[in-house]
């Protein structure tokens, strides 16, 4: 809002200059954001919150640099030639009577004589009695219909003036603050909206037919056209002006394009009336009509400004375009304005505040401010001091006993209040996933990703696309399993779980859980006895149910199976319509984004959570934690361990063989974090390389999936690149803890090792030889990995050879050459078993 | 053979002056002689050549130089002389010890150098995003000053992001806040409706449901915003929240806190000013200005003014204030009667912080993963 410092001038004595001005303005809540132009044409660009409509005009801030100087405030009429009632100024409004005082101005015209408005007594009761209401004045009569929302209507009577230029003093001053000069009746209006803050209207009173004014409701069917020129559909929800006949106005937000004035108006009345703030908002947001009245009638207006701001407005156009009162100001007050006095007890003020205010300062700085404080109570020390406080009718913003205590703050000075630290008795606490979160963090960092983040927002399109809630459960459906004792019945849907040796292979996955070393370890223990599963459980309750929102989002809510989709109301546009349900569309965009750019080693990587509702239950949205890695194939070639290769045949299939088991080492790495051993399958979503993805179970339960995206996905989206993704479900993930970091001795004795060369059929996978040889149960195998496969060359077609190695070790003697023969006789005999021809 | 005998021309001299200067003169000349000896040396037979001529038992050079010197010398001056050739004879082991095959064709460790100036081979180490790195700085400032950390839900309902916050309905305050709603929502009571949380100071009221003053939390969070995304707007940032509810909690106990901790990340020297400001849940409320990080307050970056700062030499970071009675009237029961605990409540812009922190002149720069960006802050 622009106000000028020229015009603050106008009220008050400032002996400083206008930077120091809106300095000490904004040092009290009145923020100068800017300043613009020099001398008299300087303008504050100025920030006022919406509790502070008073001070959204130039006399309401000169009422605070009045306040901050503590220097006086003149009355309103002091700009021009005669003084308009001292009524403008209602500080002081210390009894009941003052405040509901309605100021009539009296005036008298004479032929060409400058009308001058001159101050008559209050005299007669306050107009103050009970509704409805109708007054009369120069035989033009006034109903309010609606008291509880038109509590007062003031409105004067112009006739035989003329439409003209509005002076130049005048157009100057609304030109300085953007305001557009139109005529000099409208412009009053405006002068005065920006003077006192009080928005008028006025209307060419030949255009009001049947010669009265009605506030109403809108009755369903009528229409108004406003100033605008928008014809608007009223309902009964509206609360209008009326003529006799129809609408003329939209209370407080617009008023009629009909009875507008025009250079033919020769007579007007002038209406400045206190609408209720709530339907002045209710009917600016239903019509979509946001004007400088509707944002001060809606924050509160001065109950007390509508005779002085009809006044005005009646002096600028007499004093610009001729013509004569008719009557007095006609003041139809339906209800008083109830601005309870306020009890100010000093030991509140020093609860909040601190000590260092004494009540002689507190009784000083309010005043300044327009309160006016009786002192009550006995009073004995100062702990009991207490003021009743009387609120000027300006700041509706002030009702409560901490109402009163900010103004005294703010005007005292921030800076001012000494800064202390509070004792504090309570414990600290972290969140239960925060050395999770943070472990998984350092580790995707140390692996040499980039911590990345993309909008909360996607298509409706990607929605469809990854569906990763449907494909990839979310923690509601994970922990569903857990939770129920459902597992098993979970487990003999993944092709490798569920076999009939599951019981003996759980037992040898807890031994393979020492065999620490190699890609091994990974593959190990895809099912787990009853008791593992059991304390993996009990963690995932732990880990989450103890989230501070988790239970209250929903996501405990369990046997859900998919999550719907949360569209928003008023997206940004339709790409970012809905909250992201998966993580890869985010990713698959800042992979793009680098790859579109020339850089074509990107490695990225998000912890976000994701959002959607629960089938089955209406209400329970839920935001499950995942991450997600991506990582363009260059970036996984080039962190590839040169000379290292396992497969070390020359063909594409080798080559993509590598840059997958790189990637996959990035998995496990994050997984290694992690209690539980991971087991993997092919059931990933449609949008990974069939060939080329795999899920992650830990304990049966899903942790995510990863691998390379589907060529044609990637099409879509124009990577120029194979990209590789890799989705963790942290909710799952995070339920089975962080790996305990436990000791395990040195072996003192050597550890002996044997290499296997073998050929296999294409169709045996690693996996199969692994669990033949773990499950011969030898207590001293340590390790079993490839260490070369090789397809071509001698090699017949469909088949491959593969070099494996044991490692044995006891820890309790050094091993005998006959023992060691004798297992490396049955785990060939076991490879054999699997088709496997040893190679010489 | 014939050319290296030639270059081993030194034979040791007999002394004649056993003075302190014609000794170190003798001695001098024997280094120095075997010294270049020692550089002469181009192959293996050459080495056990010289060697052998040194250090010989039978008649090498120093069993020489103790026949001709030590014995040969005068009473009075064997002493020193005795002293002298120990010396001498240490230097000459030394410098034979330390002889090898040097030249050309020799020398090879010298000759395996790399060049030492080429790029080391650098395993990549992913960076901390800016955002989440200020992020983690904030919290950690609060944490040491005995705040736990809490959440809360993204998805919020009417109840918490406006209502219990002091933001009654139809309330024009509401208006600043550019409220993205979720769909389908009409039919549920307004307070139950959903929305994206506006500011994180909802967990205020969800932490206070649960938990009995006195608290300390922080409570960092992803906030939404229709405001569409420019150089210096996002529709989605960050914020971080803070609030305390004690029995004893003031004014100045809030400007206190914020002074410290805004010590604690933007360095000792920052000054910290509050000014009047207006948000619905806090009363007395404030905005926080810190001295410039950039220009140190100066408003000036050398000759050129300061824009992060706006040439005002303060930088706005916070909004804060004392926790409004009406708030604490919706958690009433759980301990928090306005009547004896009072509270302080502040939330700062994370992302903005960063910008300002890191110098970033643009806020997309966050959210595209751009890794050229990213690994800036490695």
């Amino acid at each position: 809002m622009k106000l000028s410092a020229d015009w603050i001038r106008d009220f008050v004595e400032i002996s400083v200059d206008d930077r120091r001005l809106a300095e000490d303005l904004t040092n009290v809540g009145i923020g100068v954001e800017g300043i613009i132009g020099t001398g008299a044409d300087t303008v504050f660009e100025v920030e006022i919150g919406t509790n502070r409509p008073d001070a959204m005009n130039h006399y309401g801030v000169s009422r605070e640099a009045a306040a901050v100087y503590g220097v006086e405030l003149k009355a309103l009429a002091a700009f021009g030639s005669s003084a308009a009632a001292e009524a403008a100024d209602s500080r002081g409004a210390d009894d009941a009577a003052l405040k509901r005082r309605s100021s009539t101005v009296a005036l008298a015209a004479r032929g060409s004589e400058l009308p001058l408005l001159a101050k008559e007594a209050r005299s007669g009761a306050p107009q103050t009695e009970h509704p409805p209401k109708t007054q009369q004045a120069a035989g033009f009569p006034i109903t309010v219909e609606e008291p509880g929302l038109c509590p007062r209507f003031s409105a004067r009577v112009i006739r035989g003036t003329r439409i003209v230029a509005s002076p130049r003093k005048i157009a100057h001053r609304l030109a300085l603050l953007d305001q557009r000069a139109i005529s000099n009746a409208v412009d009053a209006t405006n002068y005065v909206l920006w003077e006192m803050g009080k928005p008028t209207h006025v209307f060419d009173m030949d255009l009001l037919e049947g010669g009265r004014i009605v506030v109403r409701k809108a009755r369903d069917g009528e229409t108004l056209r406003t100033l605008d020129g928008v014809e608007r559909k009223l309902s009964s929800e509206d609360l209008v002006v009326c003529d006799a006949r129809k609408p003329v106005g939209l209370a407080g937000v617009m008023g009629g394009y009909d009875t507008m004035i025009t250079e033919k108006t020769r007579n007007i009345v002038i209406e400045s009336a206190w609408w209720d703030p709530g339907i002045v908002r209710r009917m600016s947001r239903r019509h979509g009509i946001h004007t400088d009245a509707s944002h001060r009638f809606e924050r509160g207006a001065d109950f007390e400004s509508t005779v002085v701001s009809c006044d005005l407005v009646a002096r600028m156009i007499l004093e610009s375009g001729g013509g004569g009162l008719v009557g007095d100001v006609v003041d139809v007050v339906s209800r008083p304005m109830d601005q309870a006095p306020v009890v100010l007890r000093l030991s509140e003020v020093r609860r909040i505040l601190g000590e260092g205010l004494d009540s002689g300062e507190i009784f000083q700085l309010l005043k300044r401010l327009g309160f006016t404080l009786v002192p009550e109570g006995q009073g004995g020390t100062q702990d009991e001091a207490q003021f009743r406080v009387h609120i000027p009718s300006w700041r509706l913003d002030v009702e409560r006993e901490i109402d009163v205590i900010e103004e005294i703050a703010r005007l005292h000075g921030y800076d001012k209040f000494e800064n202390t630290l509070p004792a504090y008795s309570g414990a600290v606490v972290e969140l239960p996933h925060a050395a999770m979160d943070a472990a998984f963090r350092a580790r995707a960092l140390a692996l040499g990703y980039n911590e990345a983040m993309s909008l909360t927002f996607i298509s409706h399109a990607d929605a469809e696309r990854f569906e990763s809630c449907a494909s990839f459960p979310s923690a509601a459906k994970a922990a569903a399993p857990l939770a129920t004792g459902e597992r098993s019945a979970e487990a003999l849907r993944h092709p490798k779980s569920g076999s009939a040796s599951a019981a003996k292979a759980a037992g040898k996955s807890a031994e393979m859980a020492r065999l620490k070393s190699g890609p091994s370890r990974s593959v190990a223990g895809s099912e787990l006895g009853a008791s593992g599963f059991e304390s993996g459980a009990s963690r995932f309750a732990g880990g989450s149910g103890s989230g501070a929102f988790r239970s209250a989002a929903g996501l405990e809510a369990g046997a859900s199976q998919l999550m719907r989709v949360l569209e928003l109301e008023n997206p940004l546009s339709e790409e970012a319509s809905v909250m992201r349900t998966s993580l890869a569309p985010g990713m698959l965009d800042m992979l793009a984004w680098n790859l579109n750019r020339d850089v074509a080693e990107a490695r990225l990587f998000e912890m976000g959570s994701v959002y959607g509702v629960a089938d089955g239950s209406e209400d329970a949205h839920v935001e499950p934690r995942r991450a997600c890695l991506g990582a363009t194939a260059a970036a996984v070639r080039a962190a590839l361990p040169v000379g290292n290769a396992l497969d070390v045949s020359k063909d594409e299939r080798a080559a993509a063989a590598e840059i997958f088991r790189g990637f996959k080492g990035d998995v496990e790495n994050l997984l290694a974090a992690f209690s539980g051993e991971a087991s993997y399958d092919r059931e990933t979503a449609e949008y990974f390389h069939p060939g080329r993805s795999a899920r992650v179970l830990v304990n049966g339960a899903l942790v995510g999936q990863f691998g390379q995206i589907h060529p044609e996905v990637a099409a879509a989206r124009k990577l120029r690149q194979d990209v590789f993704l890799a989705e963790f479900d942290l909710e799952a993930l995070y339920g089975l803890g962080l790996r305990p970091v436990k000791f395990t001795p040195l072996g003192k004795y050597p550890a002996v090792e044997r290499d296997f060369s073998f050929v296999f059929e294409d169709g045996i996978a690693f996996e199969k030889m692994r669990r033949a040889v773990v499950n011969l149960g030898i207590e001293e195998l340590r390790e079993f990995r490839p260490v070369e496969i090789f397809r071509g060359g001698t090699v017949a077609a469909a088949k491959y050879s593969v070099l494996l190695r044991v490692r044995f070790q006891s820890a309790e003697r050094t091993l005998r050459e006959d023992e060691v023969a004798q297992w490396s006789g049955k785990i060939v005999g076991a490879l054999a078993g699997l088709g496997g021809a040893q190679r010489a | 053979m014939e050319s290296v005998r030639t270059k081993l021309a030194y034979t040791v001299p007999k002394l004649t002056d056993y003075s302190a200067a014609a000794l170190e003169k003798a001695a001098g000349e024997c280094i120095a002689a075997c010294g270049s000896e020692a550089a002469e040396v181009r192959s293996e037979a050459e080495l056990k050549l010289f060697r052998d001529r040194w250090m010989a038992r039978k008649n090498g050079i120093l069993t020489q130089i103790n026949d001709l010197w030590l014995k040969g010398a005068p009473k009075e001056a064997k002493r020193e002389a005795g002293i002298r050739v120990n010396e001498l004879k240490a230097r000459i082991t030394e410098l034979v010890e330390g002889a090898h095959v040097a030249g050309e064709a020799g020398d090879s460790l010298a000759s395996e150098q790399v060049d030492i100036s080429l790029p080391g081979v650098r395993r990549p180490i992913g960076a901390e995003h800016p955002v989440m790195r200020t992020w983690r700085e904030i919290v950690g400032v609060f944490q040491r000053l005995g705040y736990s950390v809490a959440e809360g839900p993204v998805v919020e309902t009417d109840y918490y992001n406006f209502e219990a916050l002091n933001f009654p309905p139809n309330h024009p305050a509401r208006d600043t806040q550019d409220t993205l709603f979720i769909a389908g929502q009409q039919a549920k009571p307004q307070r139950e409706r959903l929305l994206l949380r506006t500011h994180t100071s909802p967990v205020q009221i969800r932490t206070m449901e649960k938990m009995r003053p006195p608290i300390r939390i922080v409570i960092p969070g992803t906030v939404h915003r229709n405001d569409p995304p420019d150089a210096s707007h996002s529709p989605m940032f960050h914020q971080i929240e803070g609030l305390a509810v004690d029995t004893n909690i003031t004014f100045g106990d809030l400007k206190g806190t914020l002074d410290h901790a805004m010590k604690a990340l933007f360095g000792s020297s920052v000054k910290t000013h509050f000014r009047p400001s207006f948000f619905p849940f806090t009363e007395p409320s404030a905005e926080l200005y810190v001295t410039c990080f950039i220009c140190g307050g100066s408003g000036k970056r050398g000759a050129e003014p300061c824009r992060p700062c706006k040439q005002t030499g303060w930088i706005e970071v916070l909004g804060c204030g004392m926790v409004d009675p009406n708030v604490f009237e919706f958690v009433k029961d759980n301990g928090y009667d306005p009547r004896t605990v009072s509270g302080f409540a502040f939330g700062m812009g994370v992302d903005r912080l960063a910008l300002l922190k890191y110098g970033v002149d643009d806020l997309q720069l966050f959210f595209q993963g751009d890794v050229r960006f990213l690994g800036q802050f490695g």
